[in-house]
């Protein structure tokens, strides 16, 4: 059976070898980013049906950011939507036949993972300045300082095994399955595995708020309360 | 002594799958159980109720689902095995 954990490269393009989570991951950013274009091309006040749609997803994602944040989510948009979209349809690329998501393989969401872990630092040092920053390590107390910076690396990895697990486990399943029964049996474990992939989409997004709330601190904005 | 090794990876990886579904099977019905009571007795809050039980329900699992990638590791990326 083929090892979950492994990769065999598809083609070379000079000396990197690439695989085939870097092709789908690739076409998953293409098909992000040019519905994005495509639906923000014409913009209107009163809003034709498509951008309707857009701006429920927006407006969606800006509450969830707000009600974990209590905070203004503009400056947060950009990153938290684009990782949950980006999770949600790596998820979802399973539906296509021969396709395998590339969240079910653990690079992928190592590197997703490490830019959370790193735009929790530069949020951090950018709020509160690096001395500010390097001092909430030494919250409550200096004795916690260890257990801190421990902290910081196995909520990362946690992120990353989460997610690879989860999908993994999904994608597994269902090859077992589809060793063992035929066509329609493996239906229900793929529905299954839609459901999971959106929680995860969504756990992963609302973590990463979780600790880029945390390292920004209680600052609130005013703008917040003003805001519908 | 490969062999052996193999056999004791082969049942740990089961040990760890079986003895670790337990914990989360025992936590995840618990959570269900009262998630059903708490729409039992308000029907009208079952949006939120569910929405927050399968966040959840995903959390609990994913310690479930750390035990089957540790068994996967002993299966495929065992460092011991030649």
């Amino acid at each position: 059976m083929k090892s979950p954990l492994t990769l065999e490269p598809l083609f070379h393009v000079g000396p990197a070898p690439i695989t085939e989570p870097v092709v789908v991951a690739w076409a998953v950013m293409a098909l992000i980013a040019g519905f994005a274009a495509l639906s923000t091309r014409r913009l209107a006040l009163a809003p034709s049906r498509s951008q309707a749609a857009v701006e429920i997803l927006v407006s969606t994602i800006d509450d969830q950011i707000r009600g974990t944040m209590q905070a203004d989510p503009a400056p947060f948009r950009a990153l938290i939507g684009s990782i949950f979209l980006f999770t949600l349809i790596s998820n979802w690329s399973s539906l296509v036949p021969g396709v395998e998501p590339p969240t079910a393989h653990i690079e992928t969401d190592a590197a997703m993972a490490l830019i959370v872990f790193v735009a929790t630092i530069a949020w951090g040092v950018r709020s509160r300045g690096i001395g500010g920053y390097l001092k909430t390590f030494a919250e409550p107390s200096w004795v916690m300082i260890p257990l801190n910076v421990v902290e910081q690396f196995t909520r990362t990895f946690s992120l990353i095994v989460r997610l690879f697990g989860n999908v993994m486990s999904g994608v597994f399943v269902v090859g077992i399955v589809l060793t063992l029964a035929g066509l329609i049996v493996p239906i229900p474990l793929m529905a299954l595995d839609l459901l999971t992939g959106t929680v995860q989409a969504y756990i992963f997004a609302v973590l990463a708020t979780v600790f880029i709330a945390a390292a920004v601190g209680e600052r609130r904005e005013p703008s917040a309360d003003a805001a519908p | 002594m490969n062999d052996l090794i193999q056999a004791v990876s082969i049942f740990s990886a089961a040990l760890a799958v079986g003895l670790g579904a337990i914990g989360p099977g025992l936590g995840e019905g618990r959570a269900v159980a009262s998630a059903m009571e708490a729409i039992a007795r308000q029907p009208e809050a079952a949006g939120t109720i569910s929405r927050t039980l399968f966040v959840g329900l995903a959390m609990i699992e994913t310690m479930a689902i750390y035990c089957l990638v540790i068994a996967l590791l002993v299966l495929f990326a065992n460092p011991f095995i030649k």
